[in-house]
């Protein structure tokens, strides 16, 4: 029995790093310390794999690098996307690849959290850490989020019981208060709940940031919810030690996409006239942050990046998957770590069907099932190190805890690279020219 | 007849789990082919749970199975996966983001099953 401690999850955002995995002849028999999400992902990484095919007929994986690099390097307007469940250091490999072909890159932000990293750009943003959060914040919102499902070690080691430096009584030392459209199970765990029309968060928070200004509205309710309710939650906002509000798709996937979250920032900005009050988006896959900040480093853009003029440009609506596909643009796609067919619009599916796609992934999915070719990898944290981002940033290390038939998301991407590189070496010296005239 | 309800589209706990079992798995489909309903809104359309329902929005319809959930009345839940995609526009308004929460959608008892 080989035990593996200190194991990083990719499951969810909060990159728990604390996991403790039991490994017998080569398959994962225990996992300790994880949630029940993180606990399936090692358990289970060995049900339903992927296989290597080329046109649905068995082939090898060098053969389906081969036809990938083919296909790519043959593209006029080449979408690559996905990434956000795999490590750093294939990220870096995916945008190389991006600059050599000149594809719109796109990761799974973009119909995620995509309309959090906009309010960013526009208003910015005061956060902190999620330690910070366990040792200071003594009032924590939950809005349009349910962590209880989505993230559920977030409560006991971050927001909610956790005992901290300024919160020594865990749980007793913080109110927690849950805005939402519906009960969900994360409303158990807070001292009290706000059940708001669907649609109206931007006008709550626009009405919250006008009370704490010292503004009194002539209004009788707003989102359904009476006034009072809302000038005592402005009041527990001001009288806080250090406050933070979590928000999720409640806010990035309604009317209004980013405007919700930039007057949700602007509310926190507000209150820091009073006291400490930040903001943090409770981010979905494990290293999607880590694809945002990679992405920033090397292009400027955390998403929707277009690098078809040999430099990139920025913008949602245009570059981003789900228009880029509906629009029908792209003429072939590589999709690395996600299911883009079963994720995105109906009419975006569609499109991505009818065009040459390259799927690497570990399992099967339905984008697998209609990939012209599909090159099964070494699932990252499972089976292949690397680094992922935690969502308030920090970044960690995944291991490899298990042996896989097949290579990393890096490695395949490396070879697509060298492939394409064979194939087009005016694309390698147009990237390079120095290097090429030395050469 | 249907009636117009709000469809919020989410993560939930077994769709996360089940997940991993592949996206074939049965555990897997029955998790993302059910439709969480308030209880009043079922026995106002004549469902029981586990009735099939037809739901209708401007860009796709879909068929799932309702069940009873902890929701106010005239709105709806299902586990994001690809049979509320069918619901779902590709227009984002420039944002990249689809409409993916807060829906209109006509439901009604499904005629087939």
């Amino acid at each position: 029995m080989q035990v593996t401690k200190g194991v990083t999850c990719p499951f969810c955002g909060v990159t728990c790093d604390d996991l403790e995995i039991h490994v017998e002849d080569g398959q994962i028999r225990e996992v300790k310390n994880a949630c029940v999400l993180g606990r399936d992902t090692f358990l289970h990484h060995l049900k339903g794999l992927a296989t290597p095919r080329i046109d649905g007929k068995p082939a090898s994986v060098d053969a389906c690098i081969d036809a990938a690099a083919d296909i790519l390097a043959r593209a006029r307007y080449p979408l690559i996307y996905g990434l956000d469940s795999t490590e750093l250091h294939a990220q870096r490999k995916a945008i190389e690849l991006a600059d050599l072909i000149g594809a719109n890159i796109d990761h799974t932000s973009s119909i995620c959290h995509a309309p959090s990293l906009q309010a960013v750009q526009t208003v910015g943003l005061p956060t902190c850490t999620m330690g910070e959060v366990k040792n200071r914040a003594d009032l924590v919102i939950f809005w349009g989020c349910n962590p209880a499902e989505a993230h559920p070690r977030h409560a006991t080691r971050f927001s909610v019981t956790p005992k901290g430096m300024f919160t020594p009584q865990g749980r007793k030392d913080r109110t927690i208060i849950h805005v939402d459209v519906r009960k969900t199970p994360s409303t158990r765990m807070a001292d009290a709940f706000i059940q708001i029309k669907p649609h109206s968060d931007y006008e709550i928070f626009s009405v919250l940031t006008a009370l704490v200004k010292g503004h009194d509205l002539d209004l009788s309710e707003v989102g359904g919810v009476p006034m009072e309710e809302w000038r005592r939650l402005v009041s527990l906002m001001k009288d806080a030690d250090y406050g933070i509000l979590h928000w999720g798709m409640g806010l990035t996937m309604t009317r209004g996409k980013y405007l919700n979250i930039v007057a949700a920032l602007r509310l926190c900005q507000e209150l820091h006239r009073f006291t400490k009050f930040q903001g943090a988006p409770l981010r979905g896959h494990g290293n999607v942050v880590g694809m945002a900040q990679v992405l920033t480093w090397q292009t400027g853009f955390p998403f929707a990046v277009n690098l078809s003029r040999g430099y990139p440009r920025f913008n949602p609506g245009e570059f981003s998957v789900a228009d880029l596909l509906a629009r029908g643009e792209v003429d072939a796609a590589l999709v690395i770590g996600a299911d883009a067919v079963g994720n995105v619009p109906k009419q975006a599916a569609e499109h991505i069907k009818s065009i040459p796609l390259i799927c690497v992934d570990p399992k099967e999915s339905e984008t697998t099932r209609v990939a012209k070719i599909v090159i099964p990898a070494a699932q990252a944290a499972v089976a292949a190190a690397g680094v992922a981002y935690r969502m308030d940033h920090i970044p960690l290390p995944m291991k490899k805890v298990v042996d896989s038939p097949y290579p990393s998301d890096r490695e395949i991407l490396d070879r697509i690279i060298a492939g394409v590189s064979a194939r087009r070496p005016e694309l390698v010296r147009r990237m390079r020219p120095a290097a090429s005239a030395g050469a | 007849m249907g009636r117009t309800f709000i469809l919020i589209t989410g993560r939930s706990t077994p769709q996360g789990r089940t997940i991993h079992l592949g996206k074939d798995a049965k555990e897997y489909v029955d998790v993302v082919s059910a439709l969480e309903m308030n209880e009043a809104d079922m026995a106002g359309l004549g469902l029981g749970d586990g009735d099939a329902v037809r739901l209708a929005s401007r860009h796709g319809h879909a068929v799932l199975r309702c069940k009873k959930g902890n929701l106010p009345p005239g709105l709806v839940f299902a586990a994001y996966g690809a049979f509320v995609n069918a619901l779902i526009g590709p227009d984002t308004q420039g944002t990249g983001m689809p409409d993916s929460k807060g829906i209109e959608i006509e439901v009604e008892k499904h005629a087939g099953h």
